[in-house]
């Protein structure tokens, strides 16, 4: 990175009182949407904070007092919750370490001039418009199923019996299914960076004696780099909160397998009925994806900078 | 040694062939550029050459040796490109030793040879920069750089120049010709600019719809072209054109009526035109005189255009065709005034009804017999 040639940018070089004549006409204006975007945001906030420092169980609702940080110190020593974050990770980690590899595998294949192209694309980039919870029970029940589903029909079919893979491999195959899910996304978006690399470069490259290995590792990969951290940012703010494939497929199990920190609290609000409980654990959850997207976005913008 | 031989070579894309059968001679430390029309085929012949277009049949030589099946980076050659094309996430140093390091050269041996390029290009305060931190003329002699440092044998550019402005043109124009001479490398050259291709070759082919018009040095096309495409296309502004008719052939030359009565002679031998016949008359407005005693014709001057040093008029003559005239620039004509204009025979052009030129009697002078005919036309215009 190069700090010589920073150039420093001027956006606001109106005259001011031009500026403040426009806030005072428009302000009116955007007000009712602010208003409401705020209502929107802060009330729910609020209101989770608010019990976050209650003990609240529907099952007891009369029973309601302010107990402080009772509910934070009782879920930080829950080992339900700190595993919970494992998984949270893992189930993010190898999703994007997965969706990224093989996104960008096939964007540069996708990119290759084949008969039947805009068929091929179309196909691939499908599953991303199937609902979460209807491509999590067609990989439960048609695909994973270890009587009716595909791949133990095959795996019989070889003589290598079947696996049963909610109960042997859980967490495996909710990453399959995550990633399923969300390679048609990271392929469009790698696709578009691919197609938009200047072709003289590669072609420069060739003359340079760049092998295919080569020109991937120094001209399309340092290209990519930009739209990676893209993708990357945009899915971990997605699969923070994966919740509808764990809810259809193993519902957290067996055992915590499964359990996500979404998954944990939704487990917490809804099945012990600690709303107290769940709110502290919501609020744990949102510090610790601020915490993930401050660093993300630093990673990105210094991404866009170079 | 490093020539190139092209030898019927075509191009065909699924529906559409682009270059139509070109043989053409490279020699050895020459200095070839390729003119024509946009769409001509320049650049698809240049990327064949490169390796990086198919060629779909013919024979490309490298110092003799059949290439049609090597890849680019094992032709020996390098190629400068319109756009560029700088790796923009790496240094300059790194962009010019982009092709050592993926040969294997270490680190710190081809950083010196990046260095030693830089200096002859004076890029060396800039080696730690990236492409988007450099200006367009900076940028293109990187790209430069990139293809000296590997030493080619022939250096292949399409239109390096095309996208710096003016005045950074000229410069880049001459650093170029002055890079060849202290090369003495091969080189191919892609440009549309007329003055690029008159000022750096030693040899123009020009194209057009995917076959060669004509090569041969430029002042070899410029006075003695071939045929009415390259007549036209030699030279700025474009030469004049009449249509005239024959009313004498002799061998001292052939004699045409213009229209408005006047009859001139140009020194041509006798060849595919006799008296009656319809031929085209080719005269360069740097060859048209305005004079008062002894004019050739006559016509009304519809626009001045004075360039400071030089002015055109454009004077529309009998018979409603309109000739480009240059003179000087104190020339104190006006618009709407009686030009008076002298043709020299000796400098006219002479085109028979198939727009082949007619040979002149003599050669120009700075045009040696030796240049003609290295190039083998497959349409053979003359007959004799
Ligand atoms: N992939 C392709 N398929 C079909 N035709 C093509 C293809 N690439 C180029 N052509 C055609 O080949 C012809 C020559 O193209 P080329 O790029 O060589 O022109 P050029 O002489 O370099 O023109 P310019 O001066 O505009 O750069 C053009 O008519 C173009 O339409
Ligand atoms: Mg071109």
């Amino acid at each position: 990175m190069s700090s010589s040639l920073t150039v420093e940018r001027h956006p606001e070089t109106r005259p001011p009182e031009q500026r403040t004549h426009r806030q005072v006409s428009t302000l009116p204006l955007v007000a009712p949407s602010v208003i409401a975007l705020l209502l929107w945001m802060i009330v729910p906030l609020v209101m989770t904070i608010w019990f976050s420092f209650q003990r609240y169980n529907l099952l007891n609702p009369e029973a309601r007092e302010f107990i402080g940080f009772g509910n934070f110190t009782f879920i930080l020593s829950d080992p339900g919750f700190w595993i919970s974050i494992g998984i949270t990770i893992l189930l993010v980690v190898s999703v994007l370490v997965i969706t990224i590899g093989l996104g960008t595998l096939l964007a540069i294949l996708f990119d290759q001039e084949f008969p039947g192209q805009g068929i091929a694309r179309v196909l691939a980039i499908s599953p991303f418009f199937v609902m979460p919870t209807v491509s999590a029970l067609i990989w439960k029940n048609m695909l994973m199923h270890p009587v009716n589903g595909l791949f133990a029909q095959i795996t019989r079919g070889l003589g290598l019996g079947a696996i049963d893979w909610f109960a042997n491999f859980p967490l495996l195959a909710i990453i399959i299914i995550v990633s399923w899910e969300w390679l048609p996304f990271a392929l469009l978006i790698l696709l578009t960076a691919i197609q938009s690399l200047d072709h003289e470069q590669l072609e420069a490259a060739h003359m340079d004696g760049a092998k295919p290995l080569a020109l991937f590792r120094f001209v399309m990969l340092p290209h990519l780099s930009r739209a990676i951290a893209v993708v990357a940012m945009i899915e971990t703010i997605f699969f923070l909160t994966i919740f509808a494939e764990i809810f259809v497929t193993t519902g957290g199990g067996p055992g915590l397998a499964t359990t996500n920190l979404a998954y944990y609290i939704f487990l917490k609000a809804l099945l012990e009925f600690d709303v107290g409980g769940a709110s502290a654990g919501g609020l744990i959850a949102v510090i610790l994806a601020n915490i993930v997207a401050i660093f993300l976005m630093r990673s990105v913008a210094r991404n866009l900078d170079t | 040694m490093s020539t190139v031989t092209l030898r019927d070579i075509h191009k065909r894309y699924t529906d559409v062939e682009v270059i139509k059968g070109i043989d053409l001679d490279i020699n050895d430390q020459e200095f070839v550029v390729f003119v024509g029309p946009s769409g001509c085929g320049k650049s698809t012949l240049l990327r064949m050459i490169a390796g990086l277009e198919d060629i779909s049949s013919g024979d490309l030589l490298i110092d003799g040796e059949r290439v049609n099946d090597v890849p680019p980076d094992k032709r020996g050659l390098a190629m400068v490109f319109q756009t560029y094309a700088l790796y923009p996430h790496m240094t300059v140093a790194e962009n010019m030793a982009f092709s050592l390091r993926l040969a294997g050269m270490s680190k710190q041996q081809r950083l010196e040879r990046a260095r030693e390029v830089a200096r002859t290009l004076q890029l060396e305060p800039l080696l730690n920069r990236k492409p988007k931190e450099l200006s367009g003329g900076q940028r293109q002699r990187v790209a430069i750089g990139r293809a000296l440092v590997r030493s080619p044998k022939v250096f292949l550019f399409d239109e390096p120049l095309s996208n710096l402005d003016a005045a950074l043109r000229v410069q880049m124009r001459l650093e170029l010709a002055s890079l060849h001479d202290s090369l003495q490398a091969t080189m191919i050259y892609v440009t549309h600019d007329q003055v690029e291709a008159m000022t750096l070759a030693d040899k123009i082919v020009v194209l057009q719809g995917g076959i060669v018009e004509q090569v041969g040095s430029p002042l070899e096309l410029y006075h003695h072209p071939r045929n009415l495409f390259v007549a036209g296309f030699i030279g700025s502004p474009k030469m004049n054109f009449l249509t005239v008719t024959v009313s004498a052939v002799n061998d001292s030359g052939t004699t045409v009526q213009l229209p408005g009565d006047a009859s001139i002679t140009i020194p041509v031998k006798p060849g595919s035109l006799s008296v009656g016949d319809r031929a085209t008359l080719g005269i360069r407005p740097e060859h048209l005189k305005l004079d008062q005693t002894n004019p050739t014709l006559t016509g009304e001057v519809l626009v001045v255009e004075r360039l400071g040093g030089e002015t055109f008029l454009y004077v529309r003559i009998a018979g409603g065709d309109t000739l480009i005239v240059q003179t000087d620039g104190d020339n104190p004509s006006r618009m709407h005034d009686r030009a008076l204009i002298r043709i020299n025979g000796e400098l006219c052009h002479l085109f028979d009804q198939n727009g082949e030129s007619v040979p002149k009697s003599r050669r120009h002078h700075l045009t040696d017999e030796s240049h003609e005919q290295q190039y083998q036309s497959r349409v053979s215009y003359q007959a004799e």
